[in-house]
């Protein structure tokens, strides 16, 4: 009976093409990232090889762990607009520190303003309830100020990137970078936290509507201190992996990864009101930027006609797959 | 009471005013018919079509049918500007200045005048006002008068006062009634939305009741007519009471021993007054009241979402202190809100939902086991029949699918006492009664449920007896044997049980007033 009143009326092929994107919101991600790869392949007949694939990866993960923290964050109606901040926090001291000091130490001494940071996001967001994009932004300037006064301190020390970092940033194994040991586990614990934790299922749950968590016993300002300090030691970590890639120590060093991380998770199909997203999207999101980027470059266009094309294409990609993706 | 020798022509005169949204009809055929110079009752029980009148005579909505003669021309009020210019002006129960401006900037903005506002907010009883002062940081009974006094400063030919006095203190409630009585001296009309006797018999001439949606009767205000309005407001269904028959019931009463939550002299700024009740295990006990009597603030306060300012609460003979649902929660008590859209997580699964709280401690927040979690919940699914055929989001699931989600939570969680406020609004009648059904369940297996509902007949139905709440205090307690119809609802209005028409709540209004009220 269900059967016969539920029964498909004759759908044209695009909007079952539509519903089948709608289910599987991944699959026209890899496609359009598919077609950036193929426009690049016939602009630049031959640059699609392995080396190509392996570099694109080693300043696609960077981005893609910034936009993890974007992720988590996004899911719960937040935003992390520190984590450049955080990131070149850790990779500067880390960088200063390890000349003087043991590699522990200085691994320490590097992560202490990410959580600290991470600490003062999460009590300034969950307690006093500030809105994210202030409090994050306040919190990015404060640590920037820090890096400032530190930096006279250490001019006569100089600096030194640690070998390990190095290795990690730019080495590779069999043709896979080495990044990608940090990268998997990563990607795998955050894409299992979101789904199969109590704690990934909170993000949701807060982000979807946050008086029904708090009716069901969540304690908001458990959860949001809790996620904000993740993010900020994820992006510590992003530091450290990144100075071992760039290998040029700066008081901006990861500043420009800051809001193309947020335009990944958008195009990964997180949304920016929450509860709705998730990270293998933001993956393919980071992936799809990073290619983008490379294409701009090779089109040899002057930089500010790159980056006016970059944002167009960002707003239209988006646009687009909201477009599919909410088709319901 | 009003001995009028020559007829008088209304001043107001509304009749055949009907209102349909969608197959609902929220008034069928009501009439209001208001002459100058008098105070007008206007009653109704839940439901009745009250506030739907009140917002067609102001302009909030368009009537689909029906006249309205101000001053004998014909009025299409189609706008509350258009009913302000034509001398209506209402007060409504939520304060209406402009939080983040000061009163100053408030009045400029409805050009209201400002001295004869003064002199009126001194009238009040508020002697020292700061007409600079944001409104926000005024206490809500102030802004209350404040309102008043704006409408009053414009001089209306009609005030229209909604539950005028609820929430105000007793010495500002006297100023309002008196100056209130006096507009009706000075020729106006005043519309007196209330469910207070007290006040009305105390202020009004007369009343209409209004009942599903149609004037069912005009009466004058006269010692023991209080009677004659409860019974218009039922009407037929006086006759109908029955008692349900229900074999849980003798199972759940013998549970005895300690009681599960107790409650004793709750105090919630104005709104609880020495609350006192007890719940005993394996009791589902009702709540029934009229809208915004203080029992939100009752279930909010026993589920740990607001603290109380006195009194204690006491959990399986325990004294225990909420800060937040969560501690609620701990003891064993879920809070079932009648509006879904506060409960669920509209984009997340059923099952999410209803694992939610399983989650909600900070020590369960690792792994989830993912099997164990499936049976249970399913388990949940199963005993509320929830259709799951759209169970990726619960956005997509029918209403009464909703609220089951919102109950299979707490089934879920094993709660032992769940407070249930209003949870069957809005739902079809086929899971209404698979709740009720739950809900004696429950009770047999000696949980506890308190149960706040808005419709008379559903305590029947569930409840094994019935407290009943007016004006922030427990007025009486019955079982359910004696829980008709009639008598919830004298009990709702705050009338003693058992009074006499001859000797009504109207006989023993306190002379000052009731020589007010006679002149």
């Amino acid at each position: 009976m269900t059967d016969i009143a539920t029964m498909p009326q004759p759908v044209s092929f695009g909007r079952r093409l539509k519903r089948f994107m709608a289910d599987r919101p991944l699959i026209p991600l890899i496609i359009l990232l598919i077609v950036l790869v193929a426009i690049l392949q016939v602009l630049r007949p031959g640059i699609v090889n392995e080396r190509w694939i392996a570099n694109t990866a080693k300043f696609a993960i960077p981005l893609a762990i910034l936009a993890g923290c974007q992720t988590m964050t996004m899911l719960t109606g937040g935003i992390d607009l520190s984590v450049g901040t955080v990131a070149t926090m850790s990779a500067f001291i880390m960088a200063t520190q390890i000349v003087n000091q043991d590699p522990a130490v200085a691994f320490l001494l590097a992560m202490l303003p990410a959580v600290l940071i991470g600490l003062v996001n999460g009590i300034g967001v969950g307690v006093f309830l500030v809105h994210p994009l202030i409090m994050t932004l306040g919190t990015s300037l404060i640590g920037t100020g820090f890096l400032q006064v530190y930096q006279r301190t250490v001019i006569a020390s100089g600096a030194r990137i640690p070998d390990f970092l190095n290795w990690l940033g730019t080495g590779l194994t069999y043709g896979f970078p080495n990044a990608l040991f940090l990268f998997v586990p990563v990607a795998v614990l955050i894409v299992f936290m979101l789904n199969r934790t109590g704690f990934g299922r909170l993000l949701y749950a807060v982000g979807d509507n946050e008086r029904a968590a708090r009716l069901s016993g969540v304690r908001y300002w458990q959860v949001i201190t809790a996620l904000y300090v993740l993010s900020s030691l994820l992006a510590g970590i992003t530091g450290l992996l990144y100075i071992g890639l760039i290998k040029a120590p700066s008081l901006s060093l990861a500043e420009p990864l800051v809001l193309p991380s947020v335009a990944a998770a958008v195009i990964g199909g997180t949304s920016i009101f929450g509860g709705r997203g998730g990270y293998t999207g933001t993956i393919v999101g980071a992936l799809i930027l990073t290619v983008l980027t490379t294409l701009l470059t090779i089109l040899q266009m002057p930089e500010g006609g790159r980056r006016i094309l970059f944002g167009f294409i960002v707003l239209f990609v988006t646009a687009a797959y909201l477009r599919i993706i909410e088709d319901r | 009471m009003t001995t009028n020798p020559l007829p008088q022509s209304p001043l107001l005169d509304a009749t055949g005013v009907a209102k349909n949204y969608g197959a609902v009809a929220a008034l069928r055929n009501a009439s209001l018919s208001v002459l100058p110079g008098e105070v007008h009752a206007l009653m109704g029980a839940n439901g009745a079509g009250k506030s739907t009148l009140v917002k067609i005579l102001t302009g909030a909505i368009k009537a689909d049918a029906g006249r309205i003669l101000i001053r004998g021309q014909q009025l299409d009020v189609r706008s509350p500007a258009a009913a302000r210019r034509a001398g209506l002006l209402p007060v409504y129960q939520e304060p209406s200045l402009i939080p983040d401006l000061d009163v100053l900037s408030n009045l400029r903005l409805t050009g209201t005048p400002v001295e004869p506002f003064r002199a009126w907010v001194r009238e009040l009883g508020i002697p020292d006002l700061d007409i600079r002062e944001t409104a926000r940081h005024i206490p809500l009974a102030i802004l209350r008068v404040l309102d008043l006094a704006r409408a009053l400063a414009v001089e209306p030919d009609v005030l229209l006062l909604d539950e005028m006095t609820a929430a105000l203190p007793a010495n500002l409630a006297e100023k309002v009634l008196a100056v209130v009585r006096r507009q009706g001296e000075a020729g106006r009309s005043v519309i007196f939305i209330s469910h207070r006797f007290v006040e009305i018999s105390a202020l009004c001439d007369r009343a209409t009741v209004l009942r599903d949606g149609a004037t069912v009767g005009v009466v004058d205000i006269e010692p023991g007519i209080e009677e004659r309005i409860v019974e218009m407001m039922l009407g037929t269904r006086i006759e109908k009471t029955r008692v349900a028959a229900r074999a849980a019931n003798e199972a759940a009463v013998a549970g005895g021993g300690r009681p599960r939550l107790s409650v004793r002299n709750l105090q919630l700024g104005t709104k609880l007054n020495d609350v006192s009740f007890d719940l005993a295990n394996g009791e589902v006990a009702g709540v029934f009241a009229l809208e915004g009597q203080g029992q939100d603030e009752l279930f909010a306060a026993l589920a740990g979402s607001i603290r109380p300012t006195g009194g204690s609460i006491d959990v399986d003979g325990a004294p225990v202190k909420f800060s937040h649902p969560s501690d609620a929660i701990q003891a064993g008590i879920a809070y079932v809100p009648g509006d879904r859209a506060e409960a669920l997580a509209m984009q997340r699964s059923v099952r999410e939902n209803i694992a939610l709280p399983f989650s909600a401690a900070a020590r369960k927040w690792g792994p989830i086991r993912m099997r164990r979690e499936q049976v249970v919940v399913s388990s949940a699914i199963g005993r509320l029949q929830i259709d799951t055929r759209a169970q990726g989001e619960v956005q997509r699931l029918s209403g009464g699918n909703q609220q089951k989600v919102t109950i299979a939570r707490w089934i879920a969680a094993n709660a032992r006492t769940i407070l249930c406020f209003d949870a069957t609004r809005g739902i079809d009648v086929g899971t209404k009664q698979e709740i009720y059904k739950l809900l004696r369940e429950l009770a047999g297996q000696g949980k506890s449920v308190l149960f706040y509902t808005s419709e008379m007949e559903e305590v029947q139905r569930v409840c094994d007896r019935v407290i009943v709440i007016f004006g922030g205090r427990v007025v009486d307690t019955f079982p359910v044997e004696e829980a008709d119809e009639a008598a919830l609802m004298r009990a709702a209005y705050g009338l003693p049980r058992g009074a006499r028409a001859d000797v009504g709540i109207l006989a023993e209004v306190k002379p000052g007033s009731s020589a007010e009220a006679a002149s």
